[in-house]
């Protein structure tokens, strides 16, 4: 009930402020005001105005920045992160300043340039120059920035080679929980399907094949080496998901029926991390981003990253597949 | 009473079931102001809840009734409103709202033409319009609430009604409008075309078309060349969803047992979509280009500053 007399309101209010309008132009037209003329006062007003909106606009994009610029994440915990940072802050850097100076060039020229009888606009309907200027800037500008972006892309995505020292990992996503499962001594991950699913083998590993059997499956938390390539496969069980770890700008869909890989080498443990943010609490997490269900905004799991003895010794307490 | 007949018929035909393009520009004005103050509610009331997750609203319970028990809003139905959000902006404000108001209304009157080519396929694409909007709005009230799976509905999420409630019936009605709002999208963009390309009055050339006119014109091009792939995906979708086939499906575990699907692939949809939702970008940008290109230099009372240019740099936006 409530409902509808609130809406009823709104639409009550429109109206009368329509029908208000409508008097106001009746008025002014009975007067034998020229309404649709645009005068220099009218001019003047609006390029005022706009001005104005472009103090309001730069105050609120610098108070916007002041404020929320702590919220960043924190610097970078892995090595191919740090492209990616660079990446960012180059895109950025040249990105605001022509922001700003566009702006202010469009509403200040509204301003200074508003209608005037004394004044009569300059025919002038195409210049080649300018128009070969404005079109190459921007397109070498781009060209440079996707193909920095290309390169570090070709860079990250090139799978650790095998005679690397490293780290396998499968990482699998179903509704609502992720599960992490190490390759094992022998540096290999056994076959997986969903039909192998059943009971304990909640990711469907193949009991069978010998390169399972010393795979070590992890829930609730997992630990990685610092300064060693981590090889992560993905797999999903049912929707979509995306394996996001924000902290190592790391982010890649896991999409059942297929795997789909990504590495990086984390830089910084979660002690140093813990040190370098001032916050006790802080932990490295690994989130889906990317809409899977209803509980998508409660899927995640906590990593940890380690120095390689202790990441030996909390490997060594977590059971193989077998046991 | 008779007079009242008459009455009738006249106001049927020249509101209703009009084929004069000035009338239809107006309705899709209205239908997709009405649709845009739709989404932009949902967006007011999911964005209450994101701000402050800790607070209870107990003023949104009114509208929202169950989706919002003890003013707190449960995640699934979050899920639909961006979804529904997302769609509703996108297609139905941003695309039929868009060019279907201002193409309706400038291109007869900019080139010099009576009329659309076709009046009546104009009015057709209307209705397919406004049917599809009332479906979009009544899946919102179906059993297990409109569909969730995000605006870009990646299966299999969007596939199984076991991943998330809202892709039972309200998924099978978002498609079903979206397929109608595809033959709209066609039947509008093809009358832009046929009109621009037939229609110009004497010595209007395609050099002399003004920019916004151009920019409808592509933007048409764009939208004949993606919408059908789009409806493609969607009716593989319905098959996969309601057929058992296997398109997108593949090695699927979830509630506890093993699907049959195998051998499809999610990826494909994504191609699919996004063969449409690239250049929809541009069909959304386009109008707006030509508009303010030319406002702007009818107020500065000067000529298009290169006006050639602008179109290449548009048929280049285009083919990007």
């Amino acid at each position: 009930m409530m409902t509808i007399v609130v809406i009823i309101t709104a639409i009550l209010i429109v109206t009368v402020a329509s029908q208000l309008l409508k008097i106001a132009e009746l008025r002014a037209k009975s007067k034998g005001e020229l309404i649709y003329e645009v005068s220099e006062k009218a001019g003047k007003t609006q390029g005022t105005l706009l001005l104005t909106f472009l103090f309001v606009l730069m105050g609120f994009f610098f108070w916007q920045m002041y404020s929320w610029y702590g919220l960043r994440l924190p610097d970078s915990a892995s090595i191919h992160g740090e492209s990616i940072d660079f990446l960012s802050d180059v895109t950025y850097m040249i990105i605001t300043p022509v922001f700003i100076l566009t702006h202010i060039v469009l509403l200040w020229f509204c301003y200074k340039y508003a209608y005037s009888s004394k004044r009569k606009a300059l025919f002038f309907s195409h210049s080649n120059k300018l128009e070969a200027i404005w079109t190459i800037t921007p397109a070498l500008v781009l060209t440079v920035l996707i193909l920095m972006g290309l390169t570090s892309w070709n860079q990250i995505m090139t799978p650790v080679p095998s005679e690397t020292d490293h780290v396998l990992i499968e990482l699998t996503g179903q509704q609502f929980t992720w599960t992490a499962r190490y390759a094992g001594e022998d540096k290999k991950l056994g076959r997986s399907h969903v039909t192998l699913i059943e009971g304990v083998n909640a990711t469907g590993v193949d009991a069978k094949d010998e390169n399972a059997k010393d795979d070590k499956l992890v829930k609730g938390e997992f630990h990685l080496p610092v300064g060693v390539p981590v090889q992560f496969v993905f797999r999903s069980l049912d929707a979509i998901h995306s394996a996001y770890l924000p902290h190592f700008r790391a982010q890649m869909n896991c999409v059942p029926g297929i795997t789909t890989q990504f590495n990086f080498t984390p830089t910084i443990t979660t002690e140093e991390m813990k040190a370098k943010t001032g916050n006790e609490d802080f932990n490295y997490v690994l989130l889906c981003n990317k809409i899977c269900g209803a509980a998508h905004y409660n899927m995640q799991m906590d990593v940890v990253v380690e120095s390689q003895e202790d990441y030996d010794k909390w490997l060594a307490e977590q059971k193989t597949f077998v046991e | 009473m008779s007079t009242h007949h008459h009455h009738a018929k006249d106001f049927l035909f020249t509101y209703v079931f009009s084929t004069d393009h000035k009338m239809i520009s107006k309705q899709f004005l209205i239908t997709g102001f009405l649709m845009g103050f739709v989404g932009l509610l949902m967006s007011t009331l999911f964005r209450l809840q994101l701000g402050w997750p800790g607070e209870s609203f107990q003023m949104v319970e009114l509208l929202m009734g169950s989706w919002q028990e003890n003013g707190v809003m449960s995640p699934d139905k979050y899920l639909a409103l961006v979804t529904m959000h997302g769609t509703i902006m996108v297609f139905f404000l941003l695309t039929a709202g868009l060019s279907g108001t201002f193409s309706n209304l400038l291109i007869p009157l900019q080139i010099g033409a009576r009329d659309m080519a076709s009046g009546f396929l104009n009015m057709l694409s209307y209705w397919f319009f406004f049917l599809s909007s009332v479906i979009m709005i009544i899946s919102l009230f179906v059993e297990g609430g409109s569909a969730s799976a995000g605006w870009t509905i990646y299966p299999p999420l969007s596939a199984l009604p076991q991943a998330i409630p809202g892709s039972g019936a309200g998924m099978t009605l978002w498609l079903v409008s979206m397929s109608i709002f595809i033959v709209s999208s066609l039947l509008g963009s093809l009358n832009y075309i046929v009109t621009i390309f037939n229609l110009r009055t004497k010595g209007m050339t395609m050099t002399r078309l003004p920019l916004t006119i151009w920019a409808f014109l592509l933007t048409a091009v764009l939208g004949v060349l993606s919408f059908p792939v789009l409806l493609s995906a969607a009716l593989l979708l319905v098959f996969d969803r309601s057929f058992g086939t296997s398109f997108y499906l593949s090695d699927i575990y979830i509630g506890g047992q093993v699907l049959e699907h195998s051998g499809g692939s999610p990826i494909l949809f994504e191609h699919l979509f996004w063969f449409l939702g690239h250049p929809e970008v541009y069909i959304v940008l386009l109008p707006a280009l030509g508009i303010t290109s030319e406002i702007i230099s009818t107020m500065s009372r000067k000529p298009i500053f290169g006006y050639r240019a602008m179109i290449g740099s548009m048929m280049a936006i285009g083919f990007l």
